[in-house]
């Protein structure tokens, strides 16, 4: 759109607007069957974004619902004829015996990496927001595990759990415990996955909740400790529950980025030894991706499972909200 | 509901969604165009990312384009990516004229219809060695014609051997080499190294002990296939290979036996120029079988494949470039590149009088067997999931070996 043609445009809007307020426009039917230069205008700007959602989101989300719905070979792939079958897809996945040990690994994992990663955020978030002398700094520092990337903080969590030759064992060893197979045995592949991915997830906890607390004001802090309140009674009483809405949102994003989480578990164990360590996630992607011959439907499957399980926890986090609203 | 949370509902449930979709929708990708509008430009795919632009490779692909009368526009994947891209691309009518793929790949593309036979695209196929080509037939028609080979072996450690009083000779069956690794370890060094990843890697590094006992693919379960799995976790209980082999690579297996503390090391041809490297005195060993002999180890390497074309014309300008490709003289400097041993008898010739060295490898090649022979084609994918599971299970302790191996096969079926 170029100027010459928007000037008039423009004058036209105001002038019908004008009339609107003072008198019935002449001819009503027709100005609403033609939408005005501000609606095409508003329709220009949201265009973009509307193309975008459709091109990124929407269509390779159908895109992922129609491959789980159909029967794919290779070679269905490659001709663009499999057949429609339904959930087959997904009675195949809910059949697989790999399906109830992933669902558990993929609980365990989002929720025990949830608690850890918003307590410890938390703790430190409260521990920084001091203000003592190099605090700007160490919290800097602590956001390193964010800023690096996954498969450099993965592949060095897999070096030093190395069962033979890594600084964990050497470590454990020095203090005269035995080595732990970390990464090899079936017993502790998932807690090292965990451990390497609460790391990862603490800086992002506790920069959001840090900004949470310095809207908390201060007043209310001095209040509290002229009535006599100690620091865990102004921690229970005001920070927590002022904090709330930070709280459940920094948590329902954590829970997305928990769900989702394959990097760190692909680079570190593959999701095994013997699927102890395989959550949706990484199932998915071995569906799809990790064999030489690709099962793309029961893998589409499996990530439109993840995609339900974020949505229902969206959905929670709406109900949540409204009732705090409401109260 | 009121208007507002009806539009934050919107809202949450949109970047949920995209969030979750980030990792999901990677299947449904876009794919690069293949084809230039120019018919005289011919496009390769290879998995050598590894060969720059200014590299004998290259080279020699512009060479073979000159020769042909056309420009050859290359693109180099990583061997993991390919056979998704290819897929992708087939999917979409767009596949590259001249495919390089690793073998047991080839099946599986023959299946889905992607890769011409040698009938339609009139590649001459007759002076390489029947093993090799195996790997690329399935169904009695041939999909190509391979470019090198490469094979397992065990490299040893010759000053690890002989602080602990090995002789090497004496290697000649399963029960023999367990004794040196036992003599090994009371020597204070470490015995073996290896790869059992969970991916093909692994499946790729167990063969050579599964077929060694005398076991077959279609049935992973007997007897042998037990007697293999068990070898290898005895090995892990005993302390002759390190724990970490379960989540080791080739690359990381490879490592470690370059630390120099280890005696052996299971791995292929392609670390000869490593080892070299390696700053000790190495020697190579076929891999031995159960009761005495070698084993058949299993063919890596790729093949030079002519995928189907909208346009049936190009297959003459692709045979052209894939016979120059695959030329004795070409493939003698591909393969030196690539430390590969060569398809053909003639070039191994060539390759052996320039390399004494190399001959252990040739003669392993000889013996080797194509994964996807024996007319598995597109079964062994699955079979193979189902035996590297199996390895993992046993050697982490999870399962028995029969236990493991026993799920593995019912999976199968």
């Amino acid at each position: 759109m170029n100027h010459t043609t928007q000037l008039p445009d423009r004058r036209s809007a105001r002038a019908g607007t004008g009339v609107a307020t003072a008198a019935p426009p002449p001819a009503p039917a027709r100005a609403r069957r033609r939408p005005t230069s501000q609606q095409w205008a508003a329709w220009a700007f949201l265009a973009p974004v509307t193309l975008y959602l459709v091109l990124f989101y929407a269509y390779p989300l159908y895109r992922n619902i129609d491959l789980s719905l159909r029967h794919y070979t290779v070679r269905s792939f490659v001709q663009g004829d499999a057949p429609f079958t339904g959930l087959k897809n997904y009675e195949t996945v809910f059949d697989d015996p790999t399906f109830a040990p992933a669902l558990v690994h993929t609980v365990v994992f989002t929720a025990v990496c949830l608690v850890f990663q918003y307590v410890i955020g938390l703790a430190l978030a409260v521990f920084f927001n001091q203000h003592f002398r190099l605090s700007a700094t160490l919290r800097a520092l602590f956001l390193v595990p964010w800023l690096l990337p996954l498969i450099v903080s993965a592949s060095t969590w897999s070096w030093m759990l190395n069962s033979d030759s890594g600084i964990v064992n050497a470590a454990l060893n020095a203090v005269g415990i035995g080595p732990v197979n970390w990464l090899t045995s079936p017993s502790w592949s998932l807690t090292s996955v965990i451990i390497a991915n609460i790391w990862i997830g603490v800086p992002f906890n506790l920069v959001v909740l840090h900004s949470g607390l310095q809207s908390i004001p201060h007043s209310l802090y001095e209040a509290a400790a002229l009535d006599g309140a100690g620091a865990w009674r102004r921690f229970w009483n005001i920070t927590f529950p002022l904090l709330r809405p930070v709280s459940a949102i920094t948590l329902l994003l954590g829970l997305v980025y928990t769900l989702k989480v394959f990097d760190i578990i692909w680079i570190m164990t593959k999701g095994g030894p013997a699927d102890s360590s395989t959550t949706f996630a990484t199932w998915s992607y071995r569906l799809g991706f990790g064999n030489l011959l690709p099962s793309f439907g029961p893998g589409a499957a499996v990530g439109n499972l993840l995609v339900v399980a974020a949505l229902v926890f969206g959905l929670v986090y709406l109900r949540v909200q409204r009732k705090q609203y409401a109260s | 509901m009121n208007r507002t949370t009806g539009r934050r509902l919107t809202a949450v449930a949109l970047t949920v969604v995209a969030l979750a979709t980030g990792t999901t929708a990677c299947s449904s990708g876009g794919s690069s165009s293949a084809k230039g509008d120019d018919s005289g430009t011919y496009t390769l795919w290879d998995p050598y990312p590894q060969f720059a632009k200014d590299s004998a490779w290259a080279k020699l692909l512009d060479g073979c384009g000159s020769k042909a009368g056309v420009k050859v526009e290359r693109t180099a994947f990583d061997t993991s990516d390919l056979t998704n891209k290819v897929l992708l691309a087939a999917q979409q009518d767009n596949s590259p004229d001249v495919l390089i793929v690793d073998n047991p790949v080839v099946s599986t593309l023959a299946e889905a219809g992607v890769l011409t036979t040698t009938d339609d695209n009139k590649l001459d196929t007759s002076k390489v060695d029947p093993n090799l080509l195996a790997a690329g037939q399935s169904g009695g028609k041939t999909y190509g014609t391979p470019i090198g080979a490469n094979t397992l072996a065990l490299y040893y450690n010759k000053e690890v051997l002989k602080a602990a009083g090995v002789d090497v000779a004496s290697i000649k069956d399963w029960q023999s080499l367990t004794a040196a690794l036992e003599k090994v370890k009371k020597a204070g060094k470490k015995g073996i190294t290896f790869s059992a990843i969970g991916t093909e890697e692994g499946s790729f590094q167990f063969l050579p002990w599964f077929w060694g006992s005398g076991a077959k693919l279609t049935e992973l379960d007997s007897a042998q296939g037990t007697s293999a799995l068990s070898l290898w976790t005895d090995w892990l209980k005993k302390g002759y290979a390190p724990n970490s082999v379960i989540n080791n690579t080739q690359t990381t297996s490879w490592q470690e036996f370059a630390s120099g503390d280890y005696a052996f090391a299971e791995n292929g041809t392609w670390q000869l120029a490593n080892a070299d490297k390696a700053g000790f005195d190495y020697g190579v060993l076929p891999i031995p079988a159960s009761s005495g002999g070698n084993a058949a180890a299993p063919t890596g390497g790729e093949f030079v494949t002519v995928p189907v074309q909208g346009d049936t014309g190009r297959y003459a300008t692709a045979q052209k470039l894939v016979t120059c490709l695959t030329s004795t003289e070409n493939l003698y400097a591909t393969d030196t590149t690539l430390s590969y041993v060569a398809p053909t008898s003639e070039v191994q010739d060539k390759q052996i009088a320039a390399d004494a060295e190399l001959k252990p490898w040739v003669e392993a090649v000889k013996a080797a067997k194509g994964r996807t022979s024996d007319d598995l084609g597109t079964k062994y994918p699955k079979i193979s999931e189902q035996m590297w599971k199996a390895v993992q299970s046993a050697l982490s302790g999870a399962q028995s070996p029969e236990d493991a191996l026993g799920k593995a096969q019912s999976a199968v079926k």
